[in-house]
């Protein structure tokens, strides 16, 4: 066993309004530069649909991921190590510009620069590459915002395998959700082993994955290894970049930009304990749907005393293990179960995790037959289908999206027992298998979700890597030439100079 | 004799090794963030499918051809073959790499200098690069029938020698090169320029390339930590075993 501990996110999505104030305030922190302007380390999808870049869970087009071979070990679903190679030259599966959308900015100087003209004068498109007009807009980050477009073409959608999709684009069974999506900080990241310079690593104190702009040479085997494809080549710089997590936020405790905005309080941060010696088989299981399981084995429990002994050998701070006890993600992925993994069967163990939404009860039970599952109302007859969000969180398997959905639906209904008619509802708890304590734990975590209960950030002890008065009055965070004056635009070698903060491996 | 020649041949093989070497170094330690291949496939995917293959497959095989071709000394190959059988297959082998090459590379420039989207955001050092790299290709296949002509070989003897003595810093005499077609001479002058001009162009990508055959030994994962005195290997993982 060896501990290692994870800053790990969970969305609670029956929350999530689709309000994007994430996205944009991540935008505004991170990538409002020229070459990134396409880019979104965090965006919200209204599912169903293709997503952003085009069809991203489909990895019969794209081969992001993993795959595992007859032998039971993994291997990139795009080639492993010599083919892997083989394609540097020409990636076949990095997706173009326009999978996301040509950036473009709108000619706001002609409103006000235009001759007299019978018509009003119009602000057209311009693209931000080659800076000329665009005919038409045919894309963009948040395309079928809401549904927008034909069914059609949404229900390409890649969850809707195994399901008879097309009663779904009738407009009496549609259903909807958001999914706000940012990198997963995997603990078997595949674009880490697919990057041919080795510039991409995961941060053994936080598990946060960074790629060293140093060391990154742009051969964007990553951009096509991340089957989430949160990872963005930056066509001008030549580098890939992708979500921080903000880790400058993280390591003096404070949440991501993404977490702190949200108007929702959907997003919950805390550490999660694993076992990095199983990573790799718990990586390999044989079925897919095997994976959740897996991957939730790999979590320690940081009340076991076995587990805090083994945690100190291996370095992990106290404080960081008094904040993995009061930890939201682990309240809400290992014991009540209730948050899931973004489509396991990529075999990256994801460490951004999803609680299923609740959905409006459909047709029968508005005129008045509610199929009620004893005390809570049958899931199988929310709008939203349970195979669906299966096929979205579990790899297909319902199961466990079932239990979640019902542990919540038990959660409300013990509380309207309690508010409305004064008692306790002890049946509804028993048949979903939480305790009274439990459920008022879980009550207080995702109905008044207070900030400090869904931020348990444990700060970074930079005084184990560094001797901290050497860095007081240093040059922090910065694309400059450091924090020299006289810094000169042109370089001998072409293009801007520029330098980031040096970060060596000290392995 | 003239002294333009002997500089060329004498003291320029020098000066454009050094400063490719040196200049490589100071790139690599000042301005790393620099060092980049400076793909433009996610702008245009189609186009460099093609030519982008082709050209680096074709470009690989030359370059390797003349390093095994040039620096091999001729009492080794002259075991297995005469000096006129090891130019015909150099011909040969060289001519089908070389086309290979000009198609792909003809290609790229097409689409560099065609595509609105590439050539919006092409640095003027990267259509240099290219048509550097084409001057150099097409001079370079217009020797061949020069060889073709002399099939004894003993126009690849005498730059080979004229290499070899370079390398051994042994004293050249460069009169025997003034005896050579021109296309010898402007090809083996700018080749020379290329190595100049490598560390000031995204040229310096081949480095890395080489580099990247270490991505076949190295674990698939890699960790960081940022504590000190951490134990050799402790970030390893546990064990490797084939294909994982």
């Amino acid at each position: 066993m060896k501990v290692r501990a994870q800053i790990a996110m969970v969305l609670n999505l029956d929350k999530c309004i689709g309000c994007h104030t994430c996205s944009v305030t991540c935008k505004n922190v991170w990538t409002s530069r020229p070459g990134v302007e396409f880019a979104y380390f965090n965006n919200v999808e209204t599912k169903p649909g293709i997503g952003y870049p085009k069809e991203w869970e489909n990895q019969d087009r794209w081969n992001g991921g993993w795959i595992r071979k007859a032998d039971g070990t993994i291997e990139p679903r795009q080639g492993a190590r010599w083919k892997l190679l083989m394609k540097i030259f020409a990636n076949p599966n990095l997706p173009e510009i326009d999978d996301y959308y040509e950036p473009f900015t709108f000619d706001y100087e002609h409103l006000q620069s235009a001759p007299e003209m019978h018509a009003a004068p119009t602000a057209r498109p311009r693209s931000l590459i080659t800076g000329k007009t665009m005919e038409k807009i045919v894309w963009g980050p948040n395309w079928e915002e809401i549904l927008g477009g034909e069914f059609a073409k949404r229900s390409k959608d890649k969850n809707f395998d195994d399901i008879q999709k097309e009663i779904y684009g009738q407009f009496e069974n549609t259903f909807m959700m958001y999914l706000p999506r940012l990198c997963e900080h995997c603990l078997n990241p595949a674009c880490v082993a697919s990057c041919p310079s080795g510039s991409i690593y995961k941060r053994e104190e936080d598990g946060i994955v960074l790629i060293d702009q140093d060391k990154c040479r742009g051969w964007r085997m990553c951009v096509s290894g991340c089957p989430y494809k949160k990872i963005y080549y930056n066509w001008q710089s030549g580098k890939a970049e992708k979500c921080t997590f903000c880790y400058p936020r993280i390591e003096v405790g404070q949440p991501t930009v993404c977490s702190e905005t949200c108007v929702g309080r959907i997003r919950y941060l805390g550490v999660l304990l694993y076992d990095a010696d199983r990573i790799r088989e718990a990586a390999s299981v044989e079925h897919d749907r095997d994976l959740y399981q897996a991957q939730l084995r790999l979590f320690l429990d940081p009340n076991d005393a076995q587990v805090i002994a083994q945690a100190h050998a291996d370095g992990v701070p106290d404080a960081w293990l008094e904040a993995a006890r009061r930890s939201p993600t682990y309240k809400m992925a290992v014991q009540w179960k209730v948050a899931l993994p973004l489509h396991p069967e990529y075999r990256t163990l994801p460490m951004v995790w999803y609680v299923p939404p609740l959905s409006p009860i459909s047709a029968a039970a508005n005129a008045g037959n509610i199929e009620a599952n004893g005390e809570i109302p049958d899931v199988e007859k929310l709008r939203i289908p349970v195979k669906y969000l299966a096929n979205l969180l579990t790899a297909g398997d319902t199961a466990p999206v079932v239990r979640a959905l019902e542990r919540m639906l038990a959660m409300r209904a013990y509380q309207r027992a309690k508010h409305v008619e004064g008692r306790v509802n002890s049946a509804v708890l028993q048949q979903v298998g939480m305790t009274e304590h439990e459920v008022q734990d879980m009550y207080r975590l995702m109905a008044i979700a207070n900030y400090e209960d869904r931020f348990v950030i444990p700060s970074t002890h930079r005084e184990y890597a560094e001797n901290a008065f050497d860095v007081r009055g240093s040059c922090g965070f910065s694309f400059g030439n450091g924090c020299s004056d006289g810094e000169s635009q042109v370089s001998l070698f072409g293009g801007q100079k520029k330098r980031t903060i040096p970060i060596k491996a000290k392995v | 004799m003239s002294a333009l020649h002997a500089f060329l041949f004498e003291v320029y093989p020098y000066v454009s090794f050094t400063v490719f070497v040196v200049g490589s170094l100071i790139r690599f330690d000042q301005n790393q963030y620099s060092w980049k291949s400076d793909s433009s496939q996610m702008l245009r995917k189609r186009s460099l499918r093609w030519g982008s293959n082709l050209f680096h497959a074709g470009i690989l095989f030359l370059f390797f051809g003349h390093l095994f071709g040039l620096f091999t000394p001729h009492g080794i190959y002259g075991i297995f073959m005469t000096a006129a059988t090891k130019q015909m297959l150099a011909v040969i082998a060289g001519g089908i790499a070389g086309t290979i090459c000009f198609i792909g590379l003809t290609m790229l420039i097409h689409r560099r200098l065609s595509d609105a989207r590439i050539r919006a955001t092409s640095h003027p050092t990267d259509i240099a690069v290219l048509i550097v790299l084409w001057v150099q290709l097409t001079v370079g296949l217009i020797t061949l029938p020069y060889s073709w002509q002399h099939a004894d070989g003993t126009t690849m003897l005498v730059l080979a020698d004229w290499v070899q003595r370079i390398v051994t810093l042994r004293p050249v005499d460069s009169s025997a090169l003034a005896t050579l077609p021109w296309p010898f001479l402007f090809h083996v002058v700018l080749g020379m320029t290329i190595f100049l001009l490598l560390p000031f162009s995204r040229l310096v990508h081949v480095w890395s390339g080489f580099a990247a055959l270490g991505y076949l030994l190295r674990p698939y994962q890699l960790v960081r930590s940022r504590r000190l005195n951490l134990p050799p290997g402790h970030n390893q993982p546990p064990q490797r075993s084939a294909g994982v």
